[in-house]
């Protein structure tokens, strides 16, 4: 396909391997912010290409995995009540909540459908009039334009029985709050591609500037991820900062100015729960009060009840990068992808998955 | 997630002005695809698509000149 094809050529490949190589003298810790980059880079075996100065840190975009157990369970709530359609992506029916899963519910005769887009939800509140349906909102910035275009939609269609349990995410307060740590151990970002193509790139050269260290935007395939890294590499070895775009063809400086415009105009910014990372300011989206009755949580009146968090996952640590997967003594033994004890072993996007799917070894080493 | 794939573009259907659609080849797989936040898409064109919705243009040009530019790059001694 193009535009994927030649991003996967093995030449170029080769050629940045050498020289990122050449050009690293010292050990530099570079964490990749986006799941879907953390099983590209299992995929394609970059860790093993990479010299071992260069040390590729896993960072917390998984948006599944970062979802509060509060709100799964919310999910769960929903689904067994009567008239309920509930839908998501695929990626969130297996997140295991405090005593169940949206799988398992399914299973249990709880309506429960996977969708493709968030505007396949409002054709199914149009054809079932009877029941309400709503559609549990994961994602980050890439995502939450999608839900606000069908939430703006339901609300020109005068459609009632649709709404939203709205748990997207942002991803630079989660960044600014990984680096507030006074332990962390980052010294550059691969910035998440496809969330830039919706901001722009602006938001991350307050972060630059704030904490001194090099952002680089990367796209999803081997050459974008060893062009992302090559480019951190000459800017750390250079002792420089700044916000660096190696995925062009896609971000642009200022993003998707109509989708941002409708994600303005939908959501608010808000104090968000991440799992495993606690509360962060202003890192979530809720709706705004013209979109209000759109709110799932609102209209149903859904508490919130202490979650059960099972003791033995540590996808905490696994999400901020301080631990990897091989690390936990579940990995691979009372924790697998069909079986999984937390969100990182399940979501397609998450650093356990990744390792187990690649490197299914006892250590889950490569 | 924040899987997007590009995908090119074999018809547009702006008959409703404030929801375009365009129907979108990806490989051998042809879908639908939101088009309301691209004004400048012409059939031909490569978008990046997510969750039925277009996220942007395949920028061509710089597309070509980076993949130029690495194919050139000089070896490092």
């Amino acid at each position: 396909m193009k535009y994927i094809d030649e991003y996967r050529d093995r030449e170029l490949v080769e050629k940045l391997v050498r020289k990122i190589t050449s050009g690293v003298s010292r050990e530099w810790n570079i964490m990749e912010v986006c799941g879907g980059q953390t099983h590209a880079i299992m995929k394609y075996n970059l860790l093993q290409l990479l010299p071992p100065e260069i040390k590729l840190i896993h960072g917390p975009g998984c948006p599944v995995c970062v979802t509060p157990l509060e709100q799964i369970d919310q999910a769960i709530h929903l689904a067994r009540m009567d008239r309920i359609i509930l839908t998501s992506f695929g990626d969130m029916l297996r997140v295991p909540g405090s005593e169940s899963d949206l799988l398992s519910e399914k299973a249990a005769g709880g309506d429960i459908r996977m969708v493709y887009s968030p505007l396949d939800t409002l054709e199914l509140a149009t054809s079932n009039p009877g029941k309400e349906v709503v559609f549990f909102a994961v994602g980050f910035e890439t995502t939450a334009p999608a839900v606000a275009m069908a939430v703006r939609e339901a609300q020109k269609r005068n459609l009632k029985n649709f709404s939203v349990l709205v748990s997207h995410v942002l991803v630079p307060p989660a960044l600014d709050a990984l680096l507030s740590a006074p332990d962390h151990q980052i010294d550059a970002f691969l910035a998440a591609g496809h969330v830039c193509a919706i901001m722009g790139t602006e938001e991350y050269e307050a972060l630059t500037e704030k904490y001194t260290l090099p952002i680089v935007v990367t796209g999803f395939e081997p050459v974008d991820i060893l062009l992302g890294i090559s480019q951190a590499i000459e800017m750390l070895e250079a002792q420089k900062h700044g916000v660096y775009n190696a995925y062009s063809r896609i971000v642009k400086p200022l993003g998707n100015l109509k989708a941002k415009q409708l994600l303005e105009e939908v959501f608010v910014p808000g104090e968000r729960t991440w799992r495993g990372m606690g509360a962060i300011p202003n890192s979530g989206l809720k709706l705004r009060d013209p979109y209000r009755s759109y709110d799932a949580a609102r209209r149903f009146r859904l508490k919130n009840k202490k979650p059960y968090e099972a003791g033995s996952c540590m996808a905490g640590l696994i999400l901020t990068g301080k631990k990897r997967p091989a690390e936990c003594f579940s990995f691979g033994t009372t924790c697998t992808p069909e079986s999984p004890l937390g969100a990182p072993m399940v979501s397609s996007e998450g650093a356990c998955a990744a390792y187990y799917r690649y490197y299914r070894t006892s250590t889950g080493q490569p | 997630m924040c899987l997007a794939v590009p995908g090119k573009i074999l018809t547009i259907d702006r008959s409703n002005p404030e929801a375009g659609m365009a129907r979108v080849q990806f490989g051998t797989t042809i879908r639908d695809i939101s088009i309301q936040w691209l004004d400048d898409v012409q059939v031909g064109d490569y978008i990046l698509a997510h969750v039925g919705t277009a996220l942007s243009k395949v920028d061509e040009e710089d597309a070509k000149f980076t993949l130029d530019a690495l194919r050139e790059m000089g070896e490092i001694d």
